[in-house]
């Protein structure tokens, strides 16, 4: 009986429960405050303009991450699945655009004029369009029949299509990296002795417009509104006359053209892509959604922000074989720590 | 007397047959595959004792997924734990490692000892998850078999990195009589060193059988009955007296010592341990095994392992050069040479494996969730499959 | 046997339970006797379940305290609750419903068993033993609540009335000092209830202290001694059948205030 003593005086009253959390709060806090000293150690000893050139690269990755992380959190916050082909159908956009691109008469090495603006905007379109084609197809084949089966079901299908997509990138393109074509200007301007390119000027404007654009949608539109309710209370809605498969499809429509934004603008900037992309970068904005609090967009715009900038830094200042690891670490710590996220919501379990 | 014609019921066991099936088929196929070649059976044997790895695992795995309902996308990071243990303890390794000193611990000790140090990181690792949420625990899995096999790349050090460990010492029987029948004199050979791949095999029937005997006793047990409870009521379960995250956590390091027994069982054989054996795909492809083979029913999770294993290890391997000569027979031998981005049918046919593998997953699940020998209880769940959303609380959830 | 032994076995103190800003249970006291058939009830969403859900340790109260047999169990665990001897049903009935009758019993039995790891690894005599007297009690208690005949049958393919009487068989395979029933007639036939309440006090006479929450005034009259009456979260009323029937706060929560 000796434990249940012990149990009950633990959590007699809830400020110790609160107590422990603060402790466990800081802990984390202490953690990153340690790499944030590290950091700065390594930053003072290379200079400044290296910094600059590391922060840009980590703005531009994180505004990427950011995006894909927007369709797991979407997900997730609406019927609560890990949506785990959603990172290849970030990896889809990326091989499908660059395949487009050639198409549209954007060539590497061609002058960029205001005609190749407009073919590039219609290689945008285009590729989000076919994502999203996807997404809903993926939805409604492979999620929607499981939608009251035990959970463990749909988590598995899931996995399913994700490696269903990978075989099929890994068909098409086969098994080493994909050359993307380079088809923007390399130029750029000089920024505290850091070069600033037209590339990362135009990854970090997209990925602001486009949060921006999700941001407003959510808010203010009818089926934004709608994917706030079902998400709450999908039984509630149903009763208040919202179509609920509509919406979920919709869902997974806004994700994935987030998604297929995103790949192209990995493409773009990283000017290569392999058929097993989806599994890492999903890994990764997955992670994100985590740390900003699943479920929440701006939870998840942030955490790709931060999940982006923390792991180009690794990548900059210390051994990048390591940068995965640490990423992981960071997921599994978060989840032990401090489920919700930093700004999650708390979920009932179903 | 009343209580024998009562326990009728629920002690009979539907997959009795399966067993003996089974069992026949383990103690017959090295005699036919032997009538078969002609004597020349060694290279079968080896393919045979390497699919019962993954029986080893499926069994594993099972008790996790199949019994507790708990979903782990990493344990090929307890296999890759296991096959290091071996390693690290069994082989002149060590010497170039910082400790400088070779260890070489018979491989019967280091099975148990690895069985220990992968339960003990699935405790470490279960005990602060455990009280989330079903996926959460899926996600931190992933995240863990993700990071180990990093870490044993990265940690040049103390594992050679992707050069891997090789020359690990060939396990022996702990004692071996030699005899009249083998032209020598009566002896007691105390380092009898396993290297026929019948050796190798009839080890491995050994093991499985004895893993079968251990589970099948937990199924029907005071355990077995928690994990089914957990994984269809937690809160009903926890009100009737049921510690769920203590059985979770038992499920989950239970299964992660099978992991490991059967990762130094590997490296073994195999005499060889490296990074690039324990990724995503191997956790997939124990799962694959589960559920296509029916989670919670051992037989089908057995008859689900060695089938994934012929089609993935025997039959993909082969297909390749099966599909070139069908093709040059039915007069299509263009096909077989590679023009821009089609690679040969040869090479194409080979990267098919990661799109069935999906299918495969997809369609059971859509299909027949049960799998190919469902047990019971999960045929039942799966087949009526429309459970209602019910909201079940988080029997642990702190109220803040 | 019945009200002769007047020492509380459950100390309800001052509980408060609120979820954000509803106060589900707002500082409710009352005392449960050791061996007597105590009810708690009240219109919809009076908080009944929830209070139910405090004492068990599903949602520990806010503040307040419950004290058991003389322990303090506020935010004990369901099992350690369960295990100190509190058993109880759910109003929308939680069996496990793709297990047989008899392991939903035998289940029951888990906290009251002693078989560890190791003995079901290997099928040890204690684990063979404690086996066989835990079917037997099973089948005892499904004979107890009148269900044997559906021992072998997966409990959701049991009648709804069987499931009911399956639940109070599970719940008393704990081992319960004290059994928790939330409104275990409901959906019955008049015949069923009759029924139930002859069941009801079967098990007290077996000396196990019975707490029941009831929508129906009419099983609640018949059967307990002692009713505490609950309205939006606030104890209004406790007392005999008569006291309550009669009390004017009672009347209204019930039938609304006539203005």
């Amino acid at each position: 009986m000796g434990t249940i003593g012990e149990a009950v005086r633990r959590r007699r009253s809830g400020l110790r429960a609160g107590v422990a959390g603060r402790i466990l709060d800081f802990a984390l806090i202490a953690i990153i405050a340690a790499f944030l000293i590290l950091l700065g150690t390594k930053v003072v000893a290379q200079g400044g303009s290296f910094f600059v050139q590391i922060l840009t690269f980590a703005v531009a990755n994180g505004g990427i991450y950011a995006l894909i992380a927007l369709g797991y959190t979407m997900v997730y916050g609406i019927i609560e699945l890990i949506n785990f082909a959603h990172g290849d159908v970030f990896a889809f956009g990326a091989f499908l655009s660059g395949s487009l691109l050639p198409i549209f008469g954007l060539r590497e090495g061609g002058a960029f004029t205001p005609v190749s603006a407009v073919a590039l905007l219609a290689v945008f379109a285009l590729t989000m369009l076919a994502c999203a084609f996807l997404n809903i197809s993926i939805e409604r084949i492979a999620y929607r029949p499981l939608r009251h089966a035990p959970r463990l079901a749909p988590l598995i299908t899931a996995v399913g299509v994700s490696f269903f997509l990978e075989g099929a990138l890994f068909l098409w393109k086969g098994p080493s990296n994909v050359h993307y074509p380079n088809i923007l200007p390399n130029a750029g301007f000089e920024l505290f002795g850091a070069t600033i390119g037209v590339k990362d000027l135009l990854v970090i404007g997209i990925s602001l417009i486009l949060m921006f654009a999700l941001g407003l949608f959510v808010q203010r539109s009818r089926l934004g509104k709608a994917m706030r309710a079902t998400a709450q209370d999908r039984d509630a809605a149903l009763l208040m006359g919202i179509d609920i498969d509509r919406t979920i499809a919709a869902t997974f429509f806004i994700g994935a053209i987030l998604a297929g934004a995103g790949g192209t603008m990995y493409g773009l900037y990283y000017n290569t892509s392999v058929f097993d992309l989806g599994f890492s970068a999903g890994l990764v904005a997955f992670t994100a959604a985590v740390f900003g609090g699943i479920g929440n967009i701006y939870g998840a715009a942030i955490g790709g922000m931060v999940i982006g900038m923390i792991r180009t830094f690794w990548d900059g200042y210390f051994d990048s074989a390591w940068t995965d690891v640490m990423i992981f670490t960071i997921l599994i710590l978060v989840l032990i720590f401090r489920p919700t996220g930093l700004l999650g919501m708390r979920v009932p379990e179903k | 007397m009343l209580r024998q014609f009562w326990e009728r019921g629920p002690r009979r066991d539907p997959n009795t047959i399966a067993y003996v099936v089974l069992l026949v088929a383990a103690i017959f196929f090295p005699i036919l595959v032997n009538v078969i070649t002609g004597g020349n059976s060694s290279s079968i044997m080896t393919v045979a004792a390497d699919a019962g790895v993954y029986v080893l695992l499926a069994i594993g795995l099972n008790v996790v997924v199949g019994f507790a309902g708990l979903l782990d996308l990493g344990y090929a990071a307890f296999f890759a734990i296991g096959a290091y243990t071996y390693a690290f303890l069994a082989s002149d390794h060590m010497r170039v490692t910082p400790l400088g000193e070779p260890i070489h611990v018979s491989f019967w000790i280091v099975l148990v000892i690895a069985m220990f140090v992968a339960a003990s990181f699935g405790v470490i690792l279960g005990a602060p998850t455990l009280r989330l949420r079903g996926d959460y625990l899926a996600i931190v899995t992933l995240g863990f078999g993700e990071i180990v096999p990093r870490v044993f790349r990265n940690a040049a050090g103390w594992t050679s990195g992707v050069n891997g460990i090789s020359a690990l010492d060939i396990p022996s029987l702990p004692l071996w009589l030699q005899g009249p029948w083998s032209g020598d004199p009566f002896a007691v050979v105390p380092d009898f060193k396993i290297i026929s791949s019948i050796g190798y095999y009839a080890i491995m029937v050994i093991l499985v059988i004895i893993c079968v005997i251990l589970v099948r006793n937990l199924q029907r047990s005071r355990l077995g009955r928690a994990w089914m409870a957990v994984r269809e009521d937690e809160v009903a379960a926890a009100a009737m007296g049921v510690n769920t995250v203590a059985v979770k956590l038992l499920a989950f390091s239970i299964g992660a010592a099978f992991s490991g027994f059967a990762g130094t069982y590997y490296a073994g054989k195999l005499s060889l341990v490296s990074p690039e054996n324990f990724g995503f795909s191997v956790s997939i492809t124990i799962l694959v095994m589960v559920v296509l083979g029916g989670m919670g029913n051992i037989p089908g999770v057995i008859t689900g392992a060695l089938l994934v294993y012929y089609v993935i290890f025997v039959l993909l391997q082969q297909l390749p050069e099966f599909a070139v000569n069908f093709v040059t027979s039915i007069g299509l031998g263009g096909l077989v040479k590679s023009s821009g981005d089609y690679p040969g049918i040869a090479e194409f046919i080979s990267r098919l494996k990661f799109l069935v593998f999906g299918l495969i997953l997809v369609i059971v699940m859509l299909v027949r969730p049960q799998g190919l020998l469902p047990s019971r209880q999960r045929e039942q769940e799966l087949q009526k499959g429309v459970k209602e959303d019910t909201v079940i609380e988080d029997v642990n959830a702190e109220t803040t | 046997m019945t009200v002769e032994a007047a020492a509380p076995i459950l100390r309800v103190d001052h509980v408060t339970k609120r979820f954000g800003g509803l106060v589900a249970v707002d500082d409710v006291t009352f005392d449960v006797k050791k061996g007597e058939i105590f009810a708690l009830i009240g219109p919809n969403g009076a908080g009944k379940t929830t209070l139910f859900n405090g004492i068990t340790g599903i949602f520990p109260p806010t503040t307040g305290r419950v004290i058991f047999q003389d322990r303090e169990i506020t935010g004990a665990k369901p099992h350690q609750v369960a295990t100190l001897g509190i058993a109880r049903t759910f109003q929308n009935i939680r069996l496990f419903e793709y297990m047989s009758a008899l392991d939903n019993v035998r289940l029951g039995q888990h906290c009251r068993m002693s078989a560890k790891l190791w003995d079901s690894l290997f099928k040890t005599p204690l684990e063979r033993r404690e086996e066989r007297r835990v079917t037997d009690r099973a089948i005892e208690l499904l004979k107890f609540v009148g269900i044997e005949r559906y021992t072998h049958t997966y409990a959701r393919n049991l009648p709804y009335g069987s499931q009911r009487r399956l639940e109070i068989a599970r719940a008393l395979a704990t081992n319960p000092a004290l059994l928790l029933l939330d409104e275990p007639a409901a959906g019955f036939t008049p015949q069923e209830k009759v029924e139930l309440m002859g069941l009801v006090h079967k098990i007290v006479d077996n000396g196990v202290t019975v707490f029941l929450i009831e929508h129906d005034m009419k099983v609640v009259m018949g059967v307990s001694r002692r009713i505490v009456v609950l309205d939006h979260g606030e104890k209004i009323a406790e007392g005999t059948p008569e006291q309550v029937r009669n009390d004017q706060r009672v009347i209204e929560a019930y039938l609304g205030k006539q203005h």
